[in-house]
């Protein structure tokens, strides 16, 4: 089983590294952007597929891959496809 | 009386740790490596500053998992002093001995500074000898040391006076330009509820010497000697 688990910070938390990059995009050309949230992207290659697995994998999400206090996460099943590549490739 | 220093790999504070405990009279300090599972043999334990696991992906996130730490969870639950500094606060509030979070600071940068912190609980396990107000000056070295907790959680760690420290200026006035990491309400260090564990960011291990510029820390490090101390004489 393949997974994605993306980890956002919560609304309340303050994003830095977030604004700095709003601020570049605005410098760059592009005042519409109003805001900039950072967080991480994690692919998880994983033996097996059942519903024990996964729910194992939601709780290792919330005690090792996010910080429940500043962070959201998100699991993702893919089957392998990566959609994000795809989609950079057809715009080249 | 033993204070343990945790050696987690990529902690680079743990020598300053012992210099500093050892610098004050009637304390010995020793290393204990992250894979040992008891601190039996201590009296007080010390989470040293660094970059445990290299802060991939939280800072401590992966510390906290580390084999000594069940123990240092049963002991801080059983009553034992405590003291995370730096990169052992992030570990802490990891483990969830302590509440809220460390994260990036907001000017982004990597402070490296004198500081002043406000001592705004005299009578803690941490601060005997300190009366509310004390100004101690201690260096600080962060990336990640604004501290952020929710709205109820804050209101908790201040309704049960769990600031322990807060920056200030040097006229003791917590003031935002005091502030070196955006941290909420100037916040340098809490305790959890029962009060015997801190989390601190400014180094005590580094101010242990007037020549380097404070000897403030080493108060802390005493304080906790005096605790000790009374902890054994109640229970003899």
């Amino acid at each position: 089983m393949k997974v994605n688990v993306i980890v956002k910070p919560k609304e309340a938390v303050l994003d830095p590294q977030g604004n700095a990059v709003r601020d570049a995009m605005r410098h760059l050309g592009m005042p519409e952007v109003r805001s900039v949230r950072i967080g991480k992207y994690m692919e998880i290659n994983v033996e097996g597929e059942d519903a024990d697995l996964e729910k194992r994998l939601h709780r290792l999400c919330r005690d090792l891959l996010s910080n429940p206090v500043i962070e959201d996460y998100e699991l993702v099943k893919t089957n392998g496809a990566r959609k994000t590549s795809a989609i950079r490739k057809k715009q080249k | 009386m033993k204070f343990a220093v945790i050696q987690f790999p990529g902690s680079n504070c743990d020598q300053d740790c012992v210099a500093g405990i050892n610098s004050v009279e009637g304390l010995q300090a020793d290393y204990v490596w992250h894979k040992k599972t008891s601190l039996r043999d201590y009296d007080a334990i010390v989470l040293p500053g660094g970059f445990a696991y290299g802060d991939y992906l939280r800072c401590g996130a992966i510390a906290r998992f580390s084999p000594i730490m069940k123990a240092v969870i049963s002991d801080a639950r059983a009553g034992k002093l405590v003291l995370g500094t730096c990169n052992g606060f992030q570990v802490l509030c990891e483990a969830g001995l302590l509440p809220g979070a460390l994260v990036r600071n907001r000017s982004l940068r990597f402070v490296c500074e004198m500081v002043t912190v406000r001592v705004e609980l005299p009578d803690s396990p941490f601060t005997h000898g300190c009366t509310e107000g004390t100004l101690l000056r201690m260096p600080i070295a962060h990336g990640e040391g604004c501290y952020f907790a929710d709205d109820k959680t804050l209101h908790e760690l201040n309704h049960n006076r769990q600031v322990i420290m807060r920056y200030a200026d040097d006229r003791g006035r917590i003031v935002p330009e005091a502030n070196p990491n955006g941290s909420i309400e100037n916040i340098a260090g809490i305790c959890n509820r029962e009060g015997n564990v801190l989390g601190l960011m400014p180094h005590p291990d580094r101010a242990c010497d007037a020549r380097l510029g404070s000897a403030d820390g080493a108060k802390i490090f005493r304080s906790m000697m005096e605790t000790v101390v009374a902890q054994h004489a109640r229970a003899a």
